[in-house]
């Protein structure tokens, strides 16, 4: 499974009701209400599981978290899902 | 000098003297706006509502994100002569239809971004209604107005000269027992008062720069804008506080003074200052409210802000704020959300109307001009909230929150007199957390009790049968509800039960519920 995917089913499962088709790939979180600061932690941890990466502070980023496309930008850019 | 007596009035005022015009009035995501370019959008928009049939006391609802657009509706609608209802943006299709009906708004101002819920509840509208959508426009609704083109074609005009002080500024609803929300009334006289007092307690001027990561549909949000405004000061803006590496940089940049928070805020900063020290020496005050502020997380929040008096308040809706904390009282006085704010009175009752002696527990009244004159269309649970007064024909507000009072007058929480539940400073419905748990297939029945909590004031708890062959988890039940409800009142725990225990007369017992823990 590509990292978008992998992204996709996660946030379909914690954060969507079966609408995560609907979610464009750089379709902003905050924007589409569906993540809230505890939302982003349980992303940050599911990525670091995930993707074998550490997120730092300073890294939590809407430009690195924000949306699909940002989220795999950032992974991609960490090394992450190697 | 003129006197301010009306709210949209202090942008005016701030606006005309020496250098207001070009001075920052709000920075928005890291943008500057003046107060020069907040009037003039201001009355642009206002012009705007007129012409689009808004007179005096025309209810105009204002569904946004904390963006400049919301900024400028806020004072817009109020030059228009109009009474904003400002409804959070996490608000779902089904009760934003009942607020646009209820309010009988005439307008709404939303973002392009929020059409997954405005559009659906449109057709359900049942006066004409037009639509002003900041940034990009739904595809499916023609109708459909741009608020950049709106305000960009509209000529200032004047402000309606027809509002006093005793005209209705803004309906802020709020979570009600039966399930729908209600419209708290406040006036421009209550609205300008409450801002003078949170200023002048709170020791703010015009050289401050307040930090806001609350909704602005949240009233400790709205009232930082009000504030700013008031004083001629500068709002730090942001859209919340998911992205706390943002925001702590937005802080440095922007010189921030004046940081306004709620426990949760606290405790993501004091976890996130356990990694890497974080310091903020600009910082002068910090304020919180919404539950109380636990005791280990002052001496952290000190390290933080070295420099800051820290103030514990204590408020609801109806009357925007009751009491503070002197800050120099805090550790004279632990556990107290402080005394009456300036130019109000606050006592405690006993059930059967009775003065309560020093020291015993009462349920909690507030006597002053920041007190709301009712919840709209709805006299019924006015009189529930507002009793008669000291003087004939005056009405106070009895807060039905059980308070203890020491012989110096301050207040210490004790609990609620109904099973409302107060969760980060936002008063939660156990019916409407029910409805909505109901209305999942495959829930066959429920119920939501409030239990403590540090962080919160009280964690929602939800209780719930489901039919074994839906196969629901907690997971699917609390994802489900989060595109039901706004978040705060999607529930922090799912207990799944066989059955639920019922009263003899066949109700769900939530006495018996909490005992059975």
């Amino acid at each position: 499974m590509s990292i978008e995917s992998k992204i996709r089913a996660y946030i379909g499962e914690n954060f969507l009701f079966g609408e995560a088709a609907e979610l464009g790939v750089s379709d902003s979180f905050l924007d589409k209400g569906i993540i809230d600061s505890t939302g982003i932690l349980e992303i940050v941890m599911f990525l670091e599981e995930q993707f074998g990466i550490k997120v730092a502070d300073s890294e939590m980023l809407p430009e690195n978290l924000d949306s699909i496309a940002n989220i795999v930008r950032f992974i991609t850019s960490k090394g992450g899902g190697q | 000098m003129k006197p301010q007596r009306l709210l949209h009035e202090a942008l005016q005022f701030s606006a005309a003297r020496a250098g207001g015009a070009s001075k920052v009035s709000v920075v928005v995501e890291g943008k500057p706006y003046t107060y020069g370019e907040l009037l003039d959008q201001a009355m642009r928009l206002a012009a705007a509502l007129r012409s689009r049939g808004v007179t005096r006391g025309d209810r105009v609802a204002i569904y946004m994100d904390n963006t400049w657009p919301c900024v400028v509706s806020l004072y817009g609608t109020l030059l228009a002569g109009g009474v904003f209802c400002i409804v959070n943006p996490q608000t779902k299709a089904d009760k934003l239809e009942f607020i646009l009906n209820d309010s009988g708004a005439r307008i709404l101002l939303t973002d392009g971004h929020l059409a997954k819920e405005f559009v659906p509840a449109l057709p359900q509208v049942r006066q004409p209604l037009a639509v002003i959508a900041s940034g990009k426009l739904p595809a499916e609704a023609a109708s459909i107005e741009a608020f950049e083109v709106v305000v960009r074609n509209t000529p200032p005009g004047s402000a309606a000269g027809d509002i006093i002080p005793l005209d209705l500024s803004a309906l802020i609803y709020t979570s009600g027992s039966t399930g729908n929300p209600k419209g708290v009334m406040q006036t421009h006289q209550s609205m300008v008062f409450a801002a003078g007092s949170l200023i002048e307690y709170l020791r703010l001027s015009e050289t401050d720069r307040i930090l806001c990561v609350l909704p602005l549909a949240f009233d400790y949000g709205l009232y930082q804008l009000l504030m700013t405004i008031q004083l001629g000061a500068t709002l730090v803006l942001e859209r919340s506080f998911t992205y706390p590496a943002q925001i702590l940089a937005r802080m440095q940049e922007q010189k921030v003074t004046v940081f306004p928070g709620v426990p949760t805020i606290y405790a993501m900063l004091i976890s996130s200052h356990g990694r890497t020290p974080l310091v903020f020496p600009d910082v002068t005050r910090v304020t919180n409210t919404a539950a109380a502020l636990p005791d280990e997380f002052v001496v952290k929040l000190h390290e933080i802000f070295p420099n800051a008096l820290i103030y514990r308040m204590y408020g609801l809706t109806e009357c925007k704020r009751v009491s503070y904390l002197e800050p120099e009282l805090a550790d004279q006085k632990p556990g107290s959300v402080g005394r009456a704010i300036p130019g109000t009175e606050i006592y405690l009752l006993a059930p059967d109307g009775k003065p309560v002696p020093p020291g015993e527990t009462g349920i909690l009244y507030v006597r002053g001009p920041h007190v709301m004159v009712g919840y709209w269309n709805r006299p019924d649970l006015s009189d529930h909230m507002l009793k008669p007064g000291k003087l004939p024909g005056e009405r106070v507000l009895c807060t039905q929150d059980f308070f203890r009072m020491d012989a110096e007058g301050f207040l210490y929480f004790q609990g609620r007199s109904d099973d409302i539940i107060k969760t980060r400073g936002e008063k939660v419905s156990p019916v409407e957390v029910e409805n909505a748990l109901h209305s999942i297939p495959g829930v066959r029945e429920a119920a939501v009790v409030g239990i403590p909590d540090p962080l919160l004031g009280a964690a929602i708890r939800a209780y719930v049968v489901v039919e074994p062959e839906s196969g629901l988890n907690d997971k699917q039940l609390r994802v489900a509800c989060a595109s039901r409800l706004e978040n705060f009142m999607v529930p922090k725990e799912f207990v799944l039960r066989a059955e639920l225990p019922k009263t003899a007369t066949g109700k769900v017992s939530k006495k018996l519920l909490l005992e059975l823990q």
